[in-house]
């Protein structure tokens, strides 16, 4: 035994240093040897969760001049999959804590970017907007909207509008109701009465789908039962008190009574399984951003719905909120550490320029930060938009994170879950009051 | 020196699975309960010492308590309760899948176990059928689920809701996991689709492994068919019920991919391991989010020590 255990040794030894050296290579890379080496060759690496329709294909043409006008630093396309972000936003994170940011990475403009100003992973671009004139271009309430503390941190590429109201003409024909004015909307008792005439003729009156939709519906109402100055001073510091206030209640009562209307399902819906029920004219009317135009008149290619604007669909802003841009906007930042920071400064400078805004935009579905865009380019309803978008006064988007950061965005809509469960308005009203003295 | 030439090669071989389990498994366990504890609740990193986290997670004093499993229980959210209301119902939603899930899936895999074992033609079709689901992730599963579990009412309705109107059965519609008391329910369906057929497994292996002698001396002494399984076949499946009960409890109480593919991101269909994702990646709430991971892990580890250990002493018993 001993004899045969001698003479198999030295086979065994060459086995186990063998495996030691295979071990050593394999945990040597991670540990530091073969660490982030900062190649000399330039390549603007960009993080964004434009992956699938109209805003990948902007992208890409984005993409084509940018790596006409700078070959020496070619575009480096990291996006990741995964509906509005929430999975792109899991990845960042993890890239930003270890150290390793993009050059650039998308985020909404507005409060969402809070997070990284504290935490100290992205630098102001204030230089950016005067060297390159943005101020002048842009207007002056969006740019006073997402500063924070006085600094600017990402240049916007868009803007979408959240207080749309969508309705089928052919069913609003049906069911006897007047289509609303394309510029003052309904008034809310006139929208009460065409909803009830909606519920008569037997189709759904206003359609929702699941629970971000129905936060979403719920800032549009409140936006148009608070104004624009109401809905903002929710948002400042010290809140709590503004919260509690009978018109935040009367607020709540108006959603409470809307969602009398919806659709009992609306929680297995996604916002465009919401939008097709207007648009195969089982709903009358849906409450949805302006994503909603492109699902409506995109290509069906696209797995989009092709149809006619004005026609087979119709739109006017939210009752109560004309004259009001509930806004949102997609936007580039400047993360601290940026491999290539030259290349990234050039890059939001492109951005923000009216080439890039007007390509851009276009094929996205939404319209230019900017106030000067040449409207031949867009379609119906971005033209509506783009007139809008120069008279209103705006109003940020809580859903899509321009006024509040995302602790506050968390605690707003866990209140709504369990409203939605319970539509007792009285805790709600409670439990929105505990989250304003929490976050603000 | 020759005592380390007999095991130091074999220690050499396996010291780099134990440095990777000691520093990725437990190191990383151990860090997360040290975040639980901590004041880490906003996207800037601290490491003060905090239990906040944790009693936003438990009832506030001993009063409560009582409190506090009662609105567990029922799904029912109350005003006196200082615990995170959110958290209540996940808990509530937990609670729920559970019972289904396990409930359901040991019924079904056992029933179907007990009829293959009654001999059937072709069972290895059958048991390759019943066994295939497991082979769906639940990412997969979630999303045909969603479809045949759609609660669209009337003219709209699709899945299962549609077959049972066409089949003169619909009163047996209904809004599925949209439910108001039972919704969780619901989303143990699907769950109970993708393991009963591994469940039916392990109990075949069970039936097969009571040996022949011992249901013959039984029908020799006059006992009838059921008594066989009552009295001599069923008692030896302790065992396999008993793993199966683990293995299927501490699916239940991590589930999240099912979850996700369903019903996304809301309350109506939360479960811990959501909110958990929730706190972590949206509201940066790090050490509550911690502290949810922790609670899970100490759940599984209820479930599976004494398991552990019961097995351990058995074995030693032989």
């Amino acid at each position: 035994m001993n004899e045969r255990h001698r003479r198999h040794l030295p086979h065994r030894m060459v086995l186990v240093a063998a495996f030691a050296v295979a071990i050593v290579a394999l945990v040597l890379p991670a540990s530091g040897f073969g660490h982030q080496t900062k190649s000399s060759a330039c390549e603007l690496s960009v993080f964004s969760w434009w992956t699938g329709g109209g805003e990948a294909a902007g992208l890409d043409k984005l993409i084509k001049i940018w790596n006409k006008a700078h070959p020496e630093c070619p575009f480096k396309n990291e996006t990741v999959a995964g509906g509005a972000g929430t999975n792109a936003k899991a990845v960042l994170q993890q890239r930003l804590k270890a150290g390793n940011p993009p050059d650039s990475f998308q985020g909404h403009a507005g409060a969402e970017l809070r997070d990284y100003i504290k935490a100290g992973q992205i630098e102001p671009v204030d230089f950016i907007y005067k060297q390159a004139g943005f101020g002048k271009v842009m207007p002056a309430s969006l740019i006073n909207q997402i500063k924070y503390k006085g600094k600017l941190y990402s240049v916007p590429v868009n803007i979408h509008r959240a207080n749309v109201l969508w309705y089928n003409p052919a069913v609003l024909k049906k069911a006897k109701i007047k289509p609303p004015s394309a510029n003052a909307s309904y008034s809310w008792p006139q929208f009460i009465a065409a909803l009830e005439k909606a519920k008569l003729a037997g189709v759904i009156p206003l359609s929702m789908g699941e629970q971000w939709t129905a936060q979403h519906l719920l800032e549009t109402v409140m936006i148009g039962a608070l104004g624009p100055k109401g809905w903002a001073a929710l948002w400042t510091p010290n809140s709590a008190g503004k919260w509690a206030s009978k018109s935040v209640t009367n607020a709540l009562n108006r959603y409470n009574q809307l969602l009398g209307y919806t659709n009992p399902d609306a929680a297995s819906l996604t916002w465009q399984d919401a939008g097709k029920l207007v648009a195969d004219g089982k709903a009358a009317f849906n409450i949805m951003g302006d994503w909603q135009d492109g699902y409506f008149s995109g290509s069906k290619a696209g797995d989009n719905l092709a149809l006619k604007p004005g026609k087979g669909y119709g739109w006017t802003a939210v009752p109560g909120t004309a004259g009001v841009y509930d806004w949102l906007s997609d936007s580039f930042t400047l993360p601290k550490g940026a491999p290539h920071r030259a290349a990234a400064v050039e890059w939001l400078t492109f951005l923000g320029s009216k080439v890039a805004q007007d390509t851009f935009n276009p094929v996205k579905g939404s319209i230019p930060a900017r106030k000067d865009a040449n409207p031949a380019l867009y379609g119906p309803y971005l033209k509506w938009a783009l007139t809008q978008w120069k008279a209103d006064a705006l109003a940020g988007s809580l859903t899509h994170g321009v006024v509040a950061p995302a602790a506050w965005a968390t605690d707003f809509s866990t209140a709504l879950g369990l409203y939605l469960q319970t539509r007792n308005v009285t805790n709600f009203q409670a439990a929105l009051v505990a989250a304003a003295k929490k976050n603000s | 020196m020759r005592k380390i030439r007999r095991w130091g090669p074999g220690l050499l071989l396996v010291s780099p699975s134990i440095v990777l389990v000691a520093v990725f498994v437990y190191g990383l366990i151990g860090w997360n309960v040290k975040v639980s504890l901590s004041d880490w609740r906003q996207s800037v990193e601290t490491s003060g010492f905090d239990t906040g986290a944790y009693g936003e997670l438990f009832p506030g004093s001993a009063g409560e308590l009582d409190d506090f499993a009662g609105a567990v229980l029922s799904g029912n959210q109350s005003d006196t309760l200082s615990t995170d209301p959110a958290w209540i119902i996940d808990l509530h939603h937990a609670l729920l899948f559970t019972i289904a899930f396990v409930a359901g899936a040991l019924l079904i895999g056992a029933s179907l176990a007990f009829l293959l074992d009654k001999g059937v033609k072709g069972e290895g079709v059958f048991r390759a059928i019943y066994l295939f689901p497991m082979a769906v992730s639940f990412i997969a599963a979630g999303v045909v689920w969603r479809w045949l579990m759609n609660p669209a009412p009337g003219d709209r309705s699709t899945g299962l809701n549609l077959l049972f109107d066409k089949l003169g059965l619909g009163f047996l519609a209904n809004q599925w996991y949209l439910g108001t008391n039972w919704g969780a329910a619901a989303l143990a369906i699907p769950a109970i689709w993708a393991l009963s057929g591994y469940i039916m497994a392990l109990y075949l292996a069970g039936f097969r492994g009571v040996p022949e002698e011992l249901r013959e001396a039984a029908r020799m002494d006059g006992a009838s068919e059921w008594r066989v399984y009552r009295h001599v076949v069923f008692p030896h499946l302790t065992p396999v019920t008993l793993s199966a009960l683990i293995i299927l409890g501490h699916i239940s109480i991590k589930v999240f991919d099912l979850i996700v593919a369903i019903g996304g991101k809301q309350l109506i269909t939360q479960t811990p391991a959501v909110y958990m994702w929730i706190l972590i990646y949206d509201a940066r709430d790090y050490a509550k989010g911690a502290a949810i991971a922790t609670l899970l892990l100490v759940g599984i580890a209820v479930l599976v020590i004494p398991y552990l250990v019961y097995t351990v002493r058995s074995e030693r018993r032989l």
